[in-house]
């Protein structure tokens, strides 16, 4: 609770002060994490545009990926706060629930960025990537790139069952052309999204079979650790590695060759988008609803016809976490 | 002449204290030899499923795989044969890795000197876990729940959660690798199985050896007998900080990067590696080599199952029900013998 | 049976020994004598300072005033190393053993024999043969019987753990032996044959302050009885002479030391 208690309390005495006419609309920010990249850029589009649009921000983060409770004490001390938006990355997408609930009935506004919660509905709205659709691109992208050529596919996943990590898999197998089971995925283990993990899957993924020449990753650090694997197998110019996230320094891999694409994520705009959504809400009591896709883009130097990209120029442009 | 004052178990048949009996007095205790009855029957099993498991190249693979975890579970086991626990081991060793490679790379630092800067601070952090479970008294378990996320938060704030890249080839140096026959082999992997015996041979042939295990099999009593407890237990603790370093610096040459998210998982799987291997959690008792042959077994599922197709999920199934029936072995072996 | 003389100095003596704990005031003055060749059983009631007066006499705990006299030779132990390092040794209540390990090892534990060449000795490697050998022929000196020197301490009987504490205070003892309820925690067999192992220790030349609140096994094994009350020595006694019911009367207040024959003082 430690400098967001601060501040909420320090917020309560000036909002109890506030004069009435020019009170400026109060929004709140729950992100997962405070150390991810991903989160830190989001943050900085939320503050970006709140001080744009005249909105003061509140933020509070989780201590890890997965901390229910410390999200739940700050949707309720943001309410208390006077917060009547709430924008919330849910760590825990079902446990969550009550408190929306809870402090939607109190006339909150809460939406949900990047991660939506179970169900998807008991938010106002949702702004996130369609991470289905990040992993189709790349599956659309290696499908035309690997051309006629035999192929042998690894996945290098999240971990069991958790939402991202399932979006995009079945993304990439949709935009390949294939199903679950395909007899050209020889290999799929879990990373849990670190890049040592991602490593070792690659290491013995290729072990299993080594002629594998298309790596589909879950995010970039496991992209990393795959190449790093390859390399020390010296099949780093022969196989494919593909990945989400749009990280700066997963651009910066694009840009050097050592993953093919990737899918580009905007933490920033899902923040801007739910700012904006919090002063329109304030301004004319009309709540923004539904699912509104924030984008994303496929950042290659080598693009294939029929698969809309963008250059790595673009992306380094617009990454995050640079 | 005079008769014996006490006699073994009445009732027993003196004759059959035989030559076998006493042969096997002299085999290490059931708990230590299970483990790496274990590990080579699980070997075995996956050498039927798999053409490519018994490889020397996939053999290298696996040690290297498990470096991190091994390393780390030798600051472990000392830390639980004395009845601690560490649960900031990999927290600290990725604040030190961030601290060995961001000195090197941005600041520019001669390597070596940015290395010795990295274990300095893991050393440092193990001080402070074995000074507040000394001086302040608290249970180790809080100590280093509170420490790991101490560790934690220092790497993130220091890192910028940014990994670092560009890495200089001393901090490198031991992801080289050499030739055995036709296998590569890291310098990484040399390190770690020299670390092992090194520390294997002070915890049995050492008076401070034996004293670890006597602190935590009954500290009061050691400390009777004279022996400074409270100093060894800080010299422990900080000794275990300088290993998570070393795990730290094998981790950076492994991977390339110093990454800032890296050892999040290392607390659970050393303490994994060290149950695995026999080591009672209570203290006291169990053989460092015990926690090599647990992370192998860790290791060498994983690989296995992937080499056979089988999902994930079922690797930390497996590894479940073995840390189960590791407890249980130990502790029916225990109750056969008093 | 060795005939104690009163006249001989005593190995350890203490004079006005006074402890208080806050406004409690645990020894009030108390006196004690040792005397070479004996085994002298200290008794008292629950809070009449024996234990206070036994962790003095071992360096566990410093007196507020009084003296302590070993040989002759007045000491002052700030902790209990000194006074190993005088050669009392204690077997403590609970035996104060490291279950899981040998009997060699807790022989040894904190006074390990190590390896005489020069590289041994940099390194501290034990000598794991001489201790075995050593604990082999301590334990065999006082008749202890055990299959091995390796087994585990946990995998001995009650008595046989005894043997070995007491084995081990034996084997390092210089002047004293202390022995805290050695036979509290045993059956009627095991615990005469620790009582036996106390005459034995007695008749190598080692006095025996005896801790204890069993007495059939006191009057079994003690020369002499020394009786704290309140804070005081209030009498010594000679087993031989008096009855128990008298010396737990005076253990209790229920009669007092001028109350006794003359024949039963020592």
């Amino acid at each position: 609770m430690n400098k967001s208690g601060i501040g909420l309390v320090a917020l309560l005495l000036v909002t109890g002060l506030a004069v009435r006419a020019n009170e400026k609309p109060i929004i709140g920010l729950i992100t997962k994490t405070d150390s991810n990249p991903f989160f830190v850029k989001m943050k900085q589009g939320a503050e970006q545009a709140a001080n744009k649009d005249g909105a003061t921000l509140m933020s509070a983060a989780g201590k890890f990926d997965g901390d229910n409770a410390t999200q739940v004490t700050a949707i309720e001390n943001m309410e208390t706060a006077g917060a009547k938006t709430i924008l919330i990355t849910p760590s825990d997408t079902k446990a969550i629930v009550p408190a929306i609930e809870k402090a939607r009935k109190s006339g909150v506004m809460v939406i949900a960025l990047d991660t939506p919660t179970d169900p998807r509905n008991a938010t106002d709205a949702l702004f996130a990537t369609n991470n289905f659709t990040a992993g189709e691109l790349i599956g659309e992208y290696a499908k035309k790139a690997m051309g006629d050529k035999p192929v042998k596919i690894a996945t290098l996943d999240l971990a069991p069952g958790i939402t991202v990590g399932v979006l995009r898999h079945n993304g990439f197998l949709q935009g390949f052309g294939i199903k679950e089971g395909d007899p050209h995925i020889v290999c799929s283990q879990d990373t849990r999204g670190d890049q040592a993990k991602g490593q070792t899957a690659m290491e013995n993924c290729l072990q299993k079979d080594p002629d594998i020449n298309l790596v589909y990753t879950i995010n970039e650090p496991a992209a990393f650790g795959a190449y790093q694997a390859l390399k020390a197998a010296g099949k780093e110019k022969n196989v494919m590695v593909v990945s989400i996230d749009g990280g700066c320094p997963g651009v910066k891999a694009v840009q050097e060759g050592e993953i093919a694409a990737t899918s580009q994520q905007y933490p920033l705009k899902m923040a801007a988008m739910g700012v904006n959504a919090g002063v329109q809400f304030a301004k004319d009591g009309k709540k923004a609803s539904g699912y509104v896709d924030t984008g994303v883009n496929l950042i290659t130097d080598k693009p294939e016809s029929g698969v809309p990209s963008k250059s790595t120029k673009f992306g380094l442009a617009e990454c995050w976490g640079g | 002449m005079a008769t014996t004052v006490m006699n073994p178990e009445d009732g027993e048949r003196t004759a059959s204290r035989s030559i076998i009996h006493r042969l096997l007095e002299h085999l290490p205790p059931p708990a230590s030899i299970g483990p790496a009855v274990a590990l080579a029957v699980t070997c075995a099993f996956f050498a039927t499923q798999s053409p490519r498991f018994l490889d020397g190249r996939n053999f290298s693979l696996i040690l290297q795989q498990v470096l991190e975890v091994g390393v780390i579970g030798i600051g472990q086991t000392l830390v639980i044969l004395t009845s601690g626990i560490d649960l900031a081991c990999g927290l600290v060793m990725a604040f030190g890795s961030i601290v060995m490679t961001k000195f090197a790379v941005n600041l520019g630092l001669n390597s070596y000197l940015a290395i010795a800067c990295g274990l300095l601070v893991c050393a440092g952090f193990g001080y402070l876990n074995g000074a507040l479970v000394t001086f302040v008294k608290l249970p180790p378990f809080i100590v280093t729940l509170g420490t790991l996320n101490i560790a934690y938060a220092l790497t993130q704030i220091y890192s910028k959660s940014q990994t670092v890249s560009g890495l200089t080839n001393t901090l490198l140096y031991f992801g080289n690798t050499f030739r055995i026959g036709r296998t590569d082999v890291t310098y990484g992997t040399v390190l770690m199985l020299v670390l092992y015996l090194m520390t294997w041979l002070v915890l049995r042939d050492t008076a401070v050896g034996r004293h670890i295990y006597a602190i935590g099999n009954n500290p009061e009593a050691t400390r009777l007998m004279g022996i400074p407890t409270q100093g060894l237990l800080r010299r422990v603790y900080t000794l275990a900080g300088l290993f998570y370093g070393i795990a730290g610096l094998l981790l950076v040459a492994r991977t390339g990067v110093g990454d800032p998210q890296a050892g999040q998982t290392d607390n659970l799987d050393s303490i994994t590696a060290v149950v695995l291997g026999g080591t009672s959690l209570f203290g006291g008792r169990g053989s460092l080599l015990g926690t090599l042959v647990g992370a192998l077994i860790v290791g060498v599922i994983r690989n296995g199952l992937t080499l056979m197709g089988v999902s994930s999920v079922y690797q930390i199934l497996i590894t479940g029900i073995l840390v189960i029936l590791a407890v249980m072995t130990d502790q029916l072996s225990r109750r056969n013998k008093g | 049976m060795p005939v104690v003389e009163a006249h001989r100095t005593p190995v350890m003596e203490a004079h006005g020994i006074v402890k208080r704990y806050g406004r409690v005031t645990a020894l009030d003055g108390t006196d004690f004598e040792l005397l070479p060749g004996e085994v002298l059983a200290v008794i008292g009631d629950n809070g009449a300072g024996k234990s206070t007066l036994i962790k003095i006499l071992s360096g566990a705990v410093a007196p507020d005033a009084g003296e302590i006299l070993l040989d002759g030779r007045p000491v002052h132990f700030k902790s209990p190393l000194d006074a190993r390092r005088e050669g009392i040794e204690t077997v403590y209540q609970d035996l104060a053993v490291a279950p899981a390990m040998t009997i060699a090892e807790n022989l040894f534990l904190g006074r390990e024999l190590h390896r005489t060449n020069w590289f041994s000795s940099f390194f501290g490697i034990l000598d794991k043969r001489r201790m075995l050998e050593e604990a082999k022929s301590h334990l065999r000196g006082l008749q202890i019987g055990v299959r091995s020197m390796r087994q585990a301490v946990e995998t001995l009987s009650g008595g046989q753990r005894q043997g070995v504490a007491v084995a081990r205070s034996a084997a390092f003892a210089r002047h004293v032996i202390i022995m805290d309820e050695p036979t509290a925690a045993l059956g009627v067999k095991e615990g005469t044959m620790v009582l036996e192992l106390i005459r034995r220790i007695r008749d190598r030349g080692l006095p025996v302050i005896l801790i204890s609140h069993n007495m059939p096994h006191v009057f079994e094994v003690a020369d002499r009885i020394h009786i704290e009350r309140l804070g005081k020595r209030v009498a010594v006694v000679n087993p031989k002479a008096i009855s128990m019911s008298d010396t737990v009367a005076v253990m209790t207040g229920a009669k007092r030391r001028d109350e006794l024959p003359s024949e039963v003082l020592c």
